[in-house]
């Protein structure tokens, strides 16, 4: 299902969403939907932090500094959040 | 490290935590974890209340799950419900219903950051008022009934799974889906009175194996608490974090504010402070010399050459402390069934711990008094007199 989300465009955190940065990562919740995520490493939270400024997600993950062999597996990541409306179309 | 180890070794704030406002309740039931009934008179004031709101708040934690005794009998309930709200710290309360009027039904349906979560122990009045008292089921529904009909949308009805209502999962699920409600079904702990009364009330082993194969087939529709976790040792996980989050990612404030592990664990032994010290709750659930124990790594103990410790991490520690197991063994509800072996086995000079505190309502004696003026207060001083 993932594999589906097109990612193409510009993205930011949905206004409801709420990031706590942990050890691990970052919590992320969601007031609208009561829904925890958790983003399972810093560099994601970085990528998702920097959503807003880039022109497309995978272009956040470059400015984040994700290796070229990481960006599927941040794709995915990513596509999940979307799923959920943790991260919106702007 | 895995996620779950990451966890384990505990976060900068809590989840969640949970927030038993007051020790004061309109009901007794047989089960309470808390042992509610009388109001404490240290309970915390509204203005220490909104100072632990506001760390909360700066301390990021998302929600609180609120409860009591019966949390909408304090007089400012509905003022800290805003406060909380209005500082970014949503909340769920847990209710028996009685003051639910079509008020307070259409001001929660109003709200956008309060869940509400109304108890029934019974799929039928006879046996959720035998565990819950007279009357407590329709006094329920009414509150469930009030919320729909003033729009509020999908309260949560929370169960306490027992050996009495374990086999009325479906009819608690046709009732959630009548309210257009969402189901929470919860483990019965030893905490509490439900020391006294659980080893009548908890489910037997083969009930147990139903009811994970009946969570397996409802997924995240119904919610859990990860309240179940002791049963992923049957074989697939359940949704869920499946680990014990005492003083970890969860712990409790008590209506006197003192802060314990877990809100099953309410005993001097997993008292980690309290939020009126001059370091505060944050201060507590970061420096606190238990939570720091907590954290550390443990061993499995007996439970470390189990095949199935990844799957069940040795269960809930409260249920083990609280049945005299020891607290690196297995759950006394261990799906392997070495609990059991291990209660029947217990020994007379096993200690079960009592638990610290205790605001039951101690019942008048049934015995009539001996005289009509026994009745009056003054009756000895009158005599004196």
């Amino acid at each position: 299902m993932s594999a589906e989300v097109d990612l193409g465009g510009r993205w930011r955190l949905h206004p409801q969403v709420a990031l706590r940065p942990e050890r691990f990562g970052a919590l992320a919740y969601h007031f609208g939907s009561r829904r925890l995520s958790f983003l399972k490493s810093r560099r994601l939270l970085d990528v998702v932090e920097g959503l807003e400024a880039a022109p497309d997600p995978i272009a956040a993950c470059r400015a984040a500094g994700v290796p070229e062999a990481e960006l599927p597996s941040y794709r995915r990541a990513l596509a999940t959040l979307a799923e959920t409306e943790m991260i919106v179309r702007i | 490290m895995r996620l779950v180890e990451e966890f384990e070794a505990g976060l900068a704030a809590p989840i969640c935590i949970t927030w038993e406002l007051t020790y004061a309740c309109n009901l007794a039931c047989v089960h309470c974890l808390s042992s509610s009934g009388r109001r404490d008179p240290r309970e915390l004031t509204t203005a220490e209340a909104k100072a632990v709101i506001s760390e909360l708040e700066r301390m990021q934690v998302f929600y609180v799950n609120v409860g009591g005794g019966e949390p909408t009998v304090r007089r400012d309930f509905w003022e800290l419900l805003d406060h909380a709200a209005a500082h970014n710290v949503g909340v769920k309360f847990s209710t028996n219903g009685s003051r639910i009027d079509a008020a307070a039904a259409a001001r929660l349906a109003a709200s956008d950051y309060v869940d509400v979560q109304v108890s029934i122990d019974g799929a039928t009045a006879a046996v959720n008022d035998a565990v819950r008292g007279p009357g407590s089921f329709d006094t329920a529904l009414g509150a469930l009934e009030r919320l729909a009909a003033a729009g509020f949308e999908r309260p949560k009805i929370s169960v306490v799974v027992t050996r009495q209502n374990a086999g009325q999962l479906d009819a608690f699920k046709a009732i959630a889906d009548r309210y257009g409600a969402q189901l929470r079904i919860t483990r019965l702990r030893p905490s509490g009175r439900g020391a006294d009364v659980w080893d009548d009330l908890h489910p037997t082993a083969e009930q147990q194996r139903s009811l994970y194969m009946w969570l397996l087939e409802h997924g995240e529709e119904v919610l859990t608490g990860d309240s179940f976790f002791h049963l992923s040792a049957y074989g697939e996980a359940l949704p869920g974090l499946n680990l014990c989050g005492a003083g970890r990612v969860v712990c409790l404030i008590d209506p006197v504010g003192d802060v314990y592990a877990c809100p099953f664990a309410i005993h001097q032994e997993f008292l980690a402070g309290n939020v009126r010290e001059p370091r505060g709750f944050e201060g507590v659930w970061r420096d606190s010399e238990l939570f720091a124990r907590l954290r550390a790594p443990r061993s499995g103990g007996a439970c470390e050459s189990c095949g199935h410790y990844d799957a069940c991490r040795g269960g809930c520690m409260a249920a083990k402390f609280f049945t005299g197991l020891p607290l690196d063994g297995p759950d006394p509800e261990c799906a392997l069934g070495h609990g059991e072996r291990l209660l029947a086995a217990r020994g007379a000079e096993v200690a079960i711990p009592a638990p610290a505190v205790d605001h039951s309502r101690v019942r008048p004696p049934a015995r009539p008094p001996a005289k009509v003026c026994d009745e009056n207060p003054l009756a000895d001083f009158l005599a004196r007199a």
